[in-house]
C-alpha cells in the first residue's frame, strides 16, 4: 500500500546471517517487506527461503543449534534484540505451515487457541465472535458452521489449511508468514487459498514462500529470489518475472535450473 | 543317542539344501530359465528332509512307550494279575532299568526290567533306521522331481507360513490351557465354598484350612468365614492406589521433562538411568521396602506420635510406585516425543509458551499413549508380589489406614502355595480362584484401556 505514493515498509531485514551449528545457511540478507502487500520468496529447495521466513517470527529459536545474527526491524523494532518478547512478537506475526497442522482439538478450539492464550476475549460471546469472524475471513465458515465442535483433523486437506489460516488470523496479526501453504493441496484447494491470500492482504502483510513460480506470479506484488543462502534479487513481481537483472534469476524463472 | 541322530538329521538337511541348489545351478548352466532362485530349490529339498523326520519323531514319541508297555505286560496278562499290579510292575521295572529303583528287587521285576531294556534298544535302533531311510527316500524322490519348471517357491513359502502359524498357535494354545486349568480348579473351589462367601466375605483366614486332617471328610461348614476375599481385594487396590499416587505424578513429570525440556545431552544420560530402575529385580525393591522404608516410616510416625506398623501398606505401595516410575516415564516420554513437531511449531507460532503448548496441545495429543502407559503401570501394581510379601505383611486386614499392614491377592497366593499342598484341597484351589480373579481384573483393565484409547483416537484422528 502506498500512502501519498510512498511505499510503507513493514519489515526491514538488515545483514541477516543464519547458522545451523557451524554451517551458514543465510548470508547477509537485506530485504524490505512492504506493508499490505504479498511478498513471495522463491528459489530452489534448500536455498534458505524458509529459514529466512522463520527468522521473522523467531521460530528458529525452537531449533537448538540455530543462531541468527543481524537486525530484523518490524515497525522499527529489532526483534532480535534481547528485550523482544517472543510471545508478543508471535501474536503480531502469524504463521501458516507447509503441511496443514490443525491441533487434535475441535474446530472451535483450534481457532480460539490463540485468543485464549493471549487473553483476547472476556466472555464466551466475544470468543464466539472472534471464532466466527476468523472462520469467515478464512472462507471456511459456511462449510463448517454446523460442526464447530467436531475435531479439526476430520476436514479435508484444503479445509484444514484454511482452518490453520483462520487460527493464524484469529489474533489479528499484522503479518502472516506462509511457508509453502499450498504444496500439500490439490489445484482447487490451492485456488481457494490464493483467492484468500488476495483478500487477506487488505488487512495483513503477507510473506509467502512458494515452489510454484506461477503461484508467485499470481498472488504476489513483490518477489525475492534466493539461491544457496543468498538473496540474489528482489523487486516487484512484474520486474522479476519479466525483466530480471540477474542471469541466475532469469535461468530459474525460465526453468533452466532449480 | 537322540542328540547324535538329531545332529545327523540337521546335517542331512544342510546337505540336501546344498544338493538342491547345486542341481538348480546345473539346470541353469544348460541355459534353461528356472522358475525360482536356486536357493529355493535348496530349501525345497531341506523341507523334504525335515518333514518326514519330524513326523516319525513325533509318532515315535507318542507311541513308543505304549507299545513297549504292551509288549512287556503281554507276558503276564494271562497269569491273573490285576491291572494295577501290572502297572506297578511296569513302573518298577522301568525304574530299575534306569538304576533309580530303591525297593526290594524280585526276579519278576528283574526279568521285566531286562526285557524293557532290550525292547528299548530295539526301538532305538529301528527308529534310527526308519528315520534315516525315510529321509533319504523322500529327499531322493524330491531331488529327482525338481526340474527347470517345477514349482519350488510356493511350497517353500507355504512351509514358512505353516511354521510361523504353528509358533503363534503354540502361544495361543498355552494361554488357553492356562485359562482352562484356572477355570476348572476355580469351579471345583466354588463347589465347596459358596461364591457369595468368597466375593462378599470379609474374613480371609486360609490358615484355618491348614489344620484339616486329610483323612477326614470334607466339611464345607468348617470353611465359613475362611475364604472371604473382600479384605485382600481391598488391600490389592489400596496398595495399587498408593503406588499409582507415587508413580503417576513423578513418572509423568519426568517423562515430560525428558521429552520437552531436557537437552539432548541430559536426555542421553537421564533416560537410560531411569530405565535402570526398571531392571532392578522386584525382590530387591522388596527388601528395600521391608528393611529401609518400613522402619524409617515407623520411626518417623513414632516421632510424630502416630502408630505405624513396621509392615505398612504405605511402605509397600510407595516402593512399588518407585518401581513403576520408569514404565510411566519412559513410555510417556516416547509418546510425547512422537507427537509431530508440526503441532509444536503450530502452537509456538501462535505465541504459546512451552508450558502452554505442553498443556493444551502436546498432552492431549499424547493422551492415548499416556493412558496406556498408566494402565500398564496399574497392571504391574496389581500383579506385583514380592514387595507386598516382604513389606506389607501377610495378614489380610480390612483397612483403609495406609499405616497398617494389609495383604494382596498375589501375596495370599504365595502364602497358600508355600509349604505342603495337595491338589483337590480347598486351600490349594483357593489359589486358583484368586489367580482367576486376578486374571479377570487385569483383563477388564486392559479392555477398558483399549476402549478408552480407541474412543479417544476416533475422536481426534
Amino acid at each position: 500500500m502506498r500512502k501519498n505514493g510512498v511505499k510503507m515498509i513493514k519489515i526491514k531485514a538488515k545483514d541477516v546471517d543464519v547458522f545451523y551449528g557451524k554451517k551458514q545457511a543465510l548470508f547477509n540478507i537485506s530485504l524490505d517487506i512492504e506493508e499490505n502487500q504479498v511478498t513471495a520468496l522463491i528459489g530452489p529447495s534448500g536455498c534458505g527461503k524458509s529459514t529466512f521466513l522463520r527468522c521473522l517470527n523467531r521460530m528458529n529459536d525452537v531449533i537448538d543449534i540455530c543462531s541468527v545474527k543481524g537486525e530484523i526491524l518490524i515497525n522499527d523494532f529489532n526483534i532480535n534484540d534481547k528485550s523482544c518478547d517472543v510471545v508478543r512478537l508471535r501474536e503480531k506475526i502469524g504463521m501458516v505451515f507447509q503441511k496443514p497442522n490443525p491441533f487434535p482439538k475441535t474446530l472451535y478450539e483450534n481457532v480460539s487457541y490463540g485468543p485464549t492464550i493471549h487473553g483476547m476475549a472476556q466472555s464466551k460471546q466475544e470468543m464466539d465472535e472472534i471464532v466466527e469472524t476468523s472462520l469467515k475471513k478464512a472462507a471456511l465458515w459456511e462449510e463448517v458452521k454446523d460442526r464447530l465442535h467436531e475435531p479439526g483433523t476430520g476436514l479435508s486437506g484444503g479445509q484444514q489449511q484454511r482452518l490453520c489460516i483462520a487460527r493464524a488470523i484469529s489474533v489479528r496479526p499484522e503479518v502472516i508468514l506462509m511457508d509453502e501453504p499450498c504444496s500439500a493441496l490439490d489445484p482447487i484447494a490451492t485456488a481457494q487459498i490464493e483467492e484468500l491470500i488476495d483478500e487477506l492482504k487488505k488487512e495483513h502483510t503477507i510473506i509467502i514462500v512458494t515452489h510454484s513460480m506461477a503461484q508467485a506470479a499470481r498472488v504476489s506484488q513483490n518477489t525475492g529470489f534466493f539461491h544457496l543462502g543468498q538473496l540474489i534479487e528482489h523487486g516487484s513481481t512484474d520486474k522479476i518475472f519479466k525483466n530480471p537483472d540477474n542471469k541466475k534469476t532469469q535461468d530459474y524463472i525460465t526453468g533452466r535450473f532449480g | 543317542m537322540n542328540l547324535i541322530l538329531f545332529t545327523f538329521i540337521v546335517l542331512l538337511g544342510f546337505t540336501s539344501y546344498y544338493f538342491g541348489r547345486k542341481k538348480a545351478y546345473t539346470i541353469q548352466s544348460t541355459k534353461k530359465r528356472l522358475t525360482a532362485l536356486p536357493q529355493f530349490y535348496g530349501y525345497y529339498l531341506a523341507i523334504w528332509c525335515a518333514i518326514p523326520a519330524f513326523i516319525i519323531f513325533s509318532l515315535w514319541a507318542i507311541f513308543e512307550p505304549t507299545i513297549v508297555k504292551l509288549l512287556i505286560l503281554s507276558d503276564y496278562s494271562n497269569q491273573g494279575y490285576l491291572d494295577d499290579e501290572l502297572n506297578l510292575l511296569y513302573e518298577k521295572s522301568k525304574a530299575l532299568s534306569r538304576g533309580q529303583f530303591t525297593g526290594e528287587i524280585t526276579p519278576l521285576i528283574e526279568a521285566s526290567a531286562e526285557k524293557y531294556l532290550s525292547l528299548r534298544s530295539i526301538a532305538q535302533s529301528s527308529k534310527v533306521v526308519i528315520v534315516l531311510s525315510a529321509i533319504i527316500a523322500s529327499v531322493a524322490y524330491a531331488y529327482k522331481r525338481i526340474s527347470s519348471n517345477s514349482r519350488t517357491r510356493e511350497p517353500v513359502e507355504k512351509f514358512l507360513n505353516a511354521v510361523l502359524f504353528t509358533a503363534s498357535l503354540a502361544a495361543i494354545l498355552t494361554t488357553v490351557g492356562i485359562v482352562f486349568s484356572l477355570i476348572f480348579q476355580t469351579i471345583d473351589f466354588f463347589k465347596v465354598i459358596p461364591l457369595f462367601d468368597f466375593v462378599f466375605g470379609t474374613h480371609w483366614y486360609p490358615a484355618k484350612a491348614f489344620v484339616r486332617d486329610s483323612s477326614e471328610a470334607l466339611d464345607p461348614t468348617m470353611y465359613s468365614d475362611t475364604f472371604g476375599a473382600v479384605p485382600i481385594f481391598a488391600g490389592t487396590f489400596f496398595i495399587a492406589f498408593i503406588a499409582m499416587c507415587v508413580a503417576i505424578p513423578i513418572g509423568l513429570m519426568s517423562g515430560i521433562y525428558l521429552a520437552e525440556y531436557a537437552s539432548t545431552k541430559v536426555r542421553q544420560y537421564a533416560k537410560p538411568l531411569i530405565e535402570i530402575l526398571a531392571g532392578i529385580p522386584t525382590v530387591v525393591y522388596g527388601f528395600f521396602a521391608a528393611l529401609t522404608v518400613g522402619p524409617f516410616l515407623k520411626e518417623l510416625g513414632t516421632s510424630m506420635g502416630l502408630e505405624v506398623s513396621a509392615e505398612s501398606a504405605l511402605a509397600a505401595g510407595g516402593v512399588m510406585g518407585i518401581m513403576i516410575i520408569p514404565f510411566i516415564s519412559s513410555l510417556s516420554d516416547d509418546v510425547i516425543t512422537s507427537v509431530p513437531q508440526s503441532l509444536r511449531d503450530g502452537s509456538y507460532a501462535m505465541g504459546a509458551t512451552k508450558s502452554e503448548t505442553i498443556k493444551r496441545v502436546i498432552f492431549p495429543a499424547a493422551l492415548p499413549g499416556i493412558v496406556g502407559s498408566i494402565l500398564l503401570g496399574v497392571s504391574r501394581a496389581i500383579g506385583e508380589t514380592m514387595i507386598v510379601v516382604m513389606a506389607s505383611g501377610l495378614a489380610a486386614n480390612l483397612t483403609l489406614n495406609p499405616l497398617e499392614s494389609t495383604s494382596t491377592i498375589t501375596a495370599q497366593i504365595v502364602v497358600i502355595l508355600i509349604g505342603d499342598q495337595a491338589f483337590g484341597d480347598p486351600k490349594t484351589q483357593a489359589a486358583f480362584a484368586l489367580g482367576m480373579s486376578l486374571f479377570l481384573v487385569t483383563l477388564c483393565l486392559n479392555i477398558v484401556a483399549l476402549r478408552v484409547v480407541k474412543k479417544y483416537r476416533e475422536k481426534y484422528e
